[in-house]
């Protein structure tokens, strides 16, 4: 029988909530990693038992755990007694060390700071892990300070893609509020060469050959926080979605303003249309219907909550320009919660089923992609992600 | 017999319970203990030290003997209640909320 499985970060450690195709009744386990900081779950597509997670703190720094069970244990991979011969132990799994060879990373060593003088690079955790889609030990890590790292062992260790910092543009790269964090990572289905990232603030980022070269695609785009509002980099893109059907049509929540390009990314206009705020973090797509689009429009940049403290999904079924508010069973009234970057998501099961978390501890579901919402559980700690892996 | 006491996190992490004893062979400095400590712990690698500098995470503090070592070279002798075992060397974590 079919079934969901709903990973959920929060500021003090993961739950996974699980339940049949039906998704009425929900089981709720955790929490995992009790009391650490966890942005990031995702399942591996190819593997639906294998399960990576980015665990962090501000004390102790990155760790990456592992399950090979659908989250019912967990290790940190290479994190055991193994001598392999040398005088130390293999325990790389949490070592994110910047490429700076002139052969292949050069030697870039700065970023924009928010005062807008140059500032080292420095790691400090991973935001999104992104699985491969066809093997089970190969997995991406976007990063902050932003930067692209690949696994082919199962996380055990990491290397990064120097080629995404070390393309020209990366001494422009500005950190938002949350962080300069590469956040969003999109494999596409039908060529794992193109690869998508979005960075806040530098933008959209696209590789055609797995990860060598890149090139900003922010044609489009503008900001008003930018000296040049339609500068090449600099944009504070929050989220991008495609739908697997049509990797060419990619759809942004940016900053500001609700973007779509039908050219992957070569180009960008905006669908914003009727929302009534297109500032906002989340964007995603329908499983089964790829003009279906949603968002949860926040209020603006300096107040991140509901308008008018109503929670409202807003659901395009024209790829944008139109839009319709979803309320039943979402609060209505004195709700000042926000939903972040990597806090939504959809299963792929008949009707297609959406979710989302907020920074209050809830987890809302909706069976029939929108029409009506039911908290899973409400009282987490605030939000951070959630995935969802549809189970066959 | 060196002994350490983690903070709790980290005890998770390294799946252990109380303080851990270490074998350290030779000088007994911040540096021995740690390297000892990662060698039977390799998740706790790049959590008290950063992976790269070696520096001790901004946010971790070292005591001994009522004494605060964080600021010690890591390759000054500790005292010699932590190298006899009398007294343990503190891994803490910096007081803040949350």
């Amino acid at each position: 029988m079919s079934g969901v499985r709903v990973l959920v970060g929060t500021r003090k450690g993961a739950f996974i909530l699980t339940s049949d195709g039906k998704r009425e009744k929900w089981e709720v386990s955790g929490p995992f990693f009790t009391g650490w900081e966890i942005y990031h779950l995702k399942g591996s597509p190819a593997d639906p038992n294998r399960i990576y997670a980015s665990q962090t703190s501000g004390w102790f720094g990155q760790v990456i755990q592992r399950s090979s069970d659908g989250g019912k244990t967990w290790e940190t991979p290479g994190g055991g007694i193994t001598m392999d011969g040398g005088p130390m132990p293999k325990g790389e799994s949490n070592k994110f060390v910047y490429d700076t060879s002139p052969e292949t990373g050069k030697p870039l060593t700065t970023h924009q700071f928010y005062d807008g003088t140059q500032h080292p690079w420095e790691f400090k955790r991973v935001w999104h892990l992104e699985p491969s889609l066809d093997n089970p030990d190969a997995v991406y890590a976007g990063v902050e300070d932003a930067a692209l790292f690949r696994s082919t062992d199962g996380a055990r260790t990491w290397q990064e893609l120097p080629g995404l910092r070390g393309h020209g543009t990366g001494p422009k790269w500005q950190p938002g509020a949350g962080g300069m964090c590469l956040h969003t990572v999109l494999i596409d289905p039908s060529n794992p060469k193109r690869i998508f990232v979005a960075i806040s603030a530098a933008g959209a980022f696209r590789t055609d050959d797995g990860g060598k070269n890149w090139k900003p695609i922010n044609k489009g785009l503008r900001s008003q926080f930018i000296p040049d509002q339609t500068a090449e980099v600099g944009h504070c893109v929050h989220r991008i979605a495609l739908h697997r059907s049509r990797p060419n049509v990619l759809f942004m929540q940016k900053h500001w303003d609700v973007m779509r390009s039908d050219d992957a990314g070569n180009t960008w206009h905006e669908v914003s249309g009727n929302l009534p705020t297109d500032f906002g973090f989340v964007i995603d797509v329908h499983a089964h219907e790829p003009e279906t689009i949603y968002v949860v429009p926040i209020k603006s940049d300096s107040e991140h909550f509901p308008l008018e403290g109503k929670l409202r999904v807003y659901r395009s079924r024209s790829g944008g320009n139109e839009w319709e508010p979803l309320t039943k069973g979402l609060p209505q009234r004195d709700c000042y919660v926000n939903v972040l970057r990597d806090a939504m998501a959809v299963d792929s099961l008949d009707k297609c089923g959406i979710y989302f978390g907020t920074t209050g501890g809830q987890v809302y579901a909706s069976a029939d992609a929108g029409n009506s919402w039911a908290p899973i559980v409400r009282d987490l700690p605030p939000v951070l992600s959630v995935e969802v892996q549809t189970l066959s | 017999m060196i002994r350490v006491i983690l903070p709790a996190h980290l005890r998770t992490l390294a799946r252990v319970e109380g303080e851990v004893r270490l074998e350290v062979e030779g000088p007994v400095t911040q540096r021995s203990v740690l390297d000892a400590l990662e060698a039977c712990y390799p998740m706790l690698r790049g959590t008290i030290r950063d992976h790269v500098t070696q520096q001790r995470r901004p946010f971790l503090r070292f005591f001994a003997c009522e004494e605060d070592l964080s600021h010690e070279s890591p390759d000054a002798a500790l005292p010699d209640a932590v190298t006899s075992g009398a007294e343990p060397f503190l891994i803490i974590g910096a007081i803040a909320g949350g």
